[in-house]
């Protein structure tokens, strides 16, 4: 059996799998129920300074996407941070650190943006026995408006001097959280290295409306006829936090910059593509929540026999992927590939017809008796039709050997050659 | 058990009226909500859709169930109707599983279609509940057009011409309208009146009057009809029921299938109703199931439905064929009747094995008897009274283009007219586009669909 031991800028788990800062972090009881069914560790709900805490809405604080069946695709919360005591919390840290010290128990902060604040913040945790704290730069919505959360990790600037402060006034390890709202996600990664940060984590949530009233004509959720906007995250997510995660991963001035990968985890696939992308472990929080904390227990199951079968350790996982996150004009234009249809596996629902018919190439023949064939002539090899194609591998892109004529250029297929050299680049520079 | 339960001869009361009224609720409970919208989640939106090509009436199937799962069941509605104005009854009666739901890929992916009967009910009761009529008519057109039959073919031609602006009457032999809908299908498919609920909501788009007790050649002739209407379209059914021809068929208590099952949708109170305590149905068609189906739910011990060919040849769908069985009904086929026996009443039934040969079904040697308290002939029907002037194609109303008979004004569409396979959707496919060449030619209007 593969071991799932996981070691995150020295910071010890069972596994790779801790619960993100978020509604079921709040509190002693849901993170020993956390423990008990198996998550590895716990960012606890962020806190905030002493004193009165924030207050919550009292209407719905989340809204939902819903795919086939109500499955749960992606949650809006304009929920804050706790809303409970500093001194409550600080009790709970302590009292469930102490029962489990095996696991991960990280304290996330949120603060007002002078040193004092955070100087103030730290002392109050240190003896609570937490592992490290995480910075909240990326709650988009409520904390936002008062100069913290995303307003924060919007200012590269705002974040490097922080973590300055967190790392002069604290021995804890630190990981910075950084928000998805902002156009290049290595800005702020580069601020959080600069600032002594021990690793940063993302995805925060995304800004988002999930939806409109259409009676109300109010964006939802709605709190008395209004709505603001929240901060996405679930399933839907996932293909901008894999993106993000890499960037981070492949840019050379964060390069080797430990990374924790936050945004739609809901399976141990999940958790696998963030690590291979770059990520040293994967946090959840709306997989969990949809499901309830058992959903841990698969993850760590199919990790494990994705490790085996395919002979790894898990360090032998992170990361593997990201020397093939590359930018296009690198992408080999002599990599040809013609979509097949597996007559056997075909049921005949003709999608892949009207996808390539109404909105591609015409490459997609229908004959009598509802038989679909690839017409090779005109093929791009889009893969509209493997992708619209309800039955899994039914239609697969078969690539054509070098030399092969092929029929749409009429051009045999040639070895390794991108767009930095190619004919039709006007900035083309000769090969060497 | 009671003793009622096992009394020898055909009599009344076997049940008692809670064992009737657990037996004969809806066959298949309407969808909920949440239960449509998870049904219709498993539609593909199929590229020029087969469950469309199968579907008599061509209801854009895919379209209606995206309507569905988007949350707009009354649009459903109505792009069904558009197609089959009886698309309420055909959700309930459509032999779905050789038609739309036989057709959809899923059987090839997974064996188990989409419900396209159920989610199509879910639509059309939501709208039809609202009470009030969706369609409206065009401008009258001060055409009047005759309609023989208020069965689904004579329904949903008036229909559309209505629709149209034309004026309709319909000819109606029975006292009440709605034909097979009404008299002929099991009691457990079309629950709560549903058939007349139908029939009202269908003439709820005004310019149709329905007349009652006129049966064709009787009250009123083709003549009288052709002469004082611009159009005649004909949809009566078949009122002839075919003979068993055996031996002692003439003995009390061997009976039509088709009475049966109409005197039971007529019937007030199930527990007057007399049935046997060994029943055996003759034929392989939906009739014979409904017939022996409904006999084991009124408290026959044992019934049988003899069939003289072989299984996969029988009209019943094997959806149909599962239903009787697992009601407790025997099937046994490949056996012809040929003798009835009794004393006055029929007491046994006495049956060759049959084989295929070269020149048909024959005769084998091998005899059996079952024993028969109630025998139901479900061997078809045919047309009866047909005025002289109509030119017959294998015993029906030959047909020559949509509906077009061979009389000039005259239309036929249904079980009478030749050329369909006796289902109600393809009754309604034929009454529609009747209505569509009549007012095409009234009109000189390019065909369109009103409403």
């Amino acid at each position: 059996m593969a071991d799932l031991r996981s070691n995150f800028i020295g910071i010890k788990s069972p596994n790779p799998f801790w619960l993100a800062s978020a509604p079921p972090t709040d509190k002693e009881y849901n993170v020993r129920r956390a423990f008990q069914a198996g998550w590895g560790g716990v960012v606890w709900k962020t806190l905030g300074s002493e004193g009165p805490p924030v207050v919550n809405v009292n209407g719905p604080r989340y809204g939902v996407i819903h795919g086939p069946d109500r499955r749960v695709l992606g949650i809006n919360n304009i929920e804050l941070i706790t809303d409970r005591p500093l001194e409550v919390n600080l009790r709970e840290i302590k009292s469930v650190k102490r029962d489990y010290p095996d696991r991960a128990l990280i304290i996330s902060l949120m603060v007002p943006c002078d040193e004092d604040s955070w100087r103030d913040i730290l002392h109050r945790i240190e003896d609570t026995g937490a592992d490290g704290v995480e910075l909240n730069f990326g709650c988009p919505h409520g904390m936002a408006e008062r100069g913290m959360g995303s307003a924060v990790g919007q200012v590269p600037e705002y974040i490097e001097m922080v973590t300055r402060w967190v790392k002069k006034h604290s021995r804890m390890p630190c990981i910075v959280k950084l928000t998805p709202n902002i156009s290049d996600v290595t800005k702020p990664a580069e601020a959080a290295k600069r600032g002594g940060a021990d690793a940063v984590s993302l995805i925060n949530t995304i800004n988002s409306i999930t939806s409109v009233d259409l009676d109300l004509f109010a964006p939802q959720p709605t709190i008395d006829g209004k709505g603001s906007h929240g901060g996405y995250c679930g399933p839907a997510v996932k293909p901008i936090a894999l993106n993000m995660v890499a960037e981070i991963a492949r840019n050379p001035a964060t390069a080797g910059l430990p990374i924790s990968g936050i945004g739609g985890v809901t399976t141990w696939r999940d958790a696998a593509e963030f690590m291979a992308l770059g990520a040293g472990n994967v946090q959840v929080c709306t997989a969990a929540m949809t499901y309830g904390f058992k959903v841990v227990q698969e993850m760590i199951t199919g990790l494990h026999d994705y490790l085996d079968s395919h002979e790894m350790t898990l360090p032998d996982l992170i990361g593997r992927a990201v020397p093939n996150v590359t930018d296009w004009q690198q992408l080999n234009l002599n990599y040809v590939t013609k979509a097949v249809i597996d007559q056997d596996a075909c049921i005949s629902c003709g999608r892949c017809y009207a996808a390539c018919e109404d909105t591609s190439h015409q490459a997609i023949a229908m004959k009598p008796g509802r038989v679909f064939e690839v017409i090779e002539e005109e093929c791009v090899a889009c893969n509209l039709c493997v992708d619209v194609c309800p039955v899994e591998d039914c239609i697969t892109m078969r690539e054509l050997e070098i030399g092969e004529i092929d029929k749409r250029t009429g051009i045999p297929r040639g070895g390794y050659a991108n767009w930095t050299s190619h004919p039709n680049n006007p900035m083309a520079r000769a090969a060497e | 058990m009671s003793q009622a339960r096992l009394s020898p001869g055909v009599v009344p009361g076997r049940l008692t009226p809670a064992e009737l009224a657990a037996n004969f609720v809806d066959v298949a409970p309407p969808l909920d909500r949440h239960e449509a919208r998870v049904a219709a989640d498993r539609c593909y939106f199929c590229h020029d859709a087969p469950c469309i090509t199968a579907c008599p009436t061509s209801i854009d199937i895919p379209l209606f169930i995206r309507q569905i799962a988007t949350g707009t069941p009354d649009a459903a509605a109505m792009t069904i109707f558009h197609a089959n104005i009886l698309g309420g009854m055909c959700a309930r009666v459509c032999p779905t599983e050789q038609l739309c739901e036989g057709a959809c890929v899923r059987m090839e992916a997974e064996g188990q279609p989409v419900e396209i009967g159920a989610l199509q009910r879910y639509a059309t009761d939501g709208l039809m509940a609202q009470r009030s009529h969706p369609f409206r008519r065009a401008a009258p057109t001060g055409k009047r057009i005759a309609v023989v039959g208020a069965g689904p073919a004579g329904l949903a031609c008036a229909h559309r011409l209505a629709a149209k602006g034309h004026d309709v009457v319909i000819f109606e032999a029975r006292p009440k309208p709605g034909g097979l809908n009404e008299y002929g299908i099991a009691s457990y498919k079309a629950v709560d009146g549903f058939a007349q609920a139908e029939v009202d909501w269908l003439l709820g788009i005004g310019g149709i009057e329905l007349r009652h007790d006129q049966r064709l050649g009787q009250q009123v002739t083709l003549e009288q009809l052709q002469s004082e209407y611009d159009a005649v379209f004909l949809g009566m059914g078949l009122g002839g029921v075919n003979a068993l021809r055996a031996e002692g068929e003439e003995r009390r208590n061997v009976l039509d299938a088709v009475s049966f099952i109409r005197d039971l949708r007529q019937a007030r109170d199930l527990t007057t109703l007399p049935i046997g305590r060994d029943v055996v149905v003759i034929g392989g068609g939906m009739t014979a199931v409904d017939a022996a189906v409904q006999a084991r739910l009124l408290g026959a011990e044992n019934v049988t439905i003899v069939y003289r060919r072989e299984q996969a040849r029988m009209g019943a769908s094997r959806h149909e064929q599962d239903h009787a069985t697992g009601a407790g009904v025997r099937i046994i086929c490949n056996a012809a009747p040929v003798a009835v026996h009794g004393n006055g009443a029929v007491a046994e039934i006495e049956f060759c094995y049959t084989a295929e040969g070269p020149d048909g079904l024959a005769l084998t040697d091998d005899r059996f008897r079952l024993k028969a308290d109630q025998v139901f002939r479900a061997i078809g029907q045919r047309l009866e009274g047909t005025p002289d002037a109509l030119q017959l194609d294998g015993g029906k109303i030959a047909i020559f283009g949509p509906g077009r008979t061979s009389l000039k004004g005259v239309w036929a569409g249904g079980d009478c007219a030749a050329g369909g396979n006796d289902l109600t959707v393809t009754a309604v496919a034929e009454g529609r586009d009747a209505a569509e060449d009549i007012d095409a030619l009234l009109t000189g209007r390019p065909v369109e669909i009103p409403g």
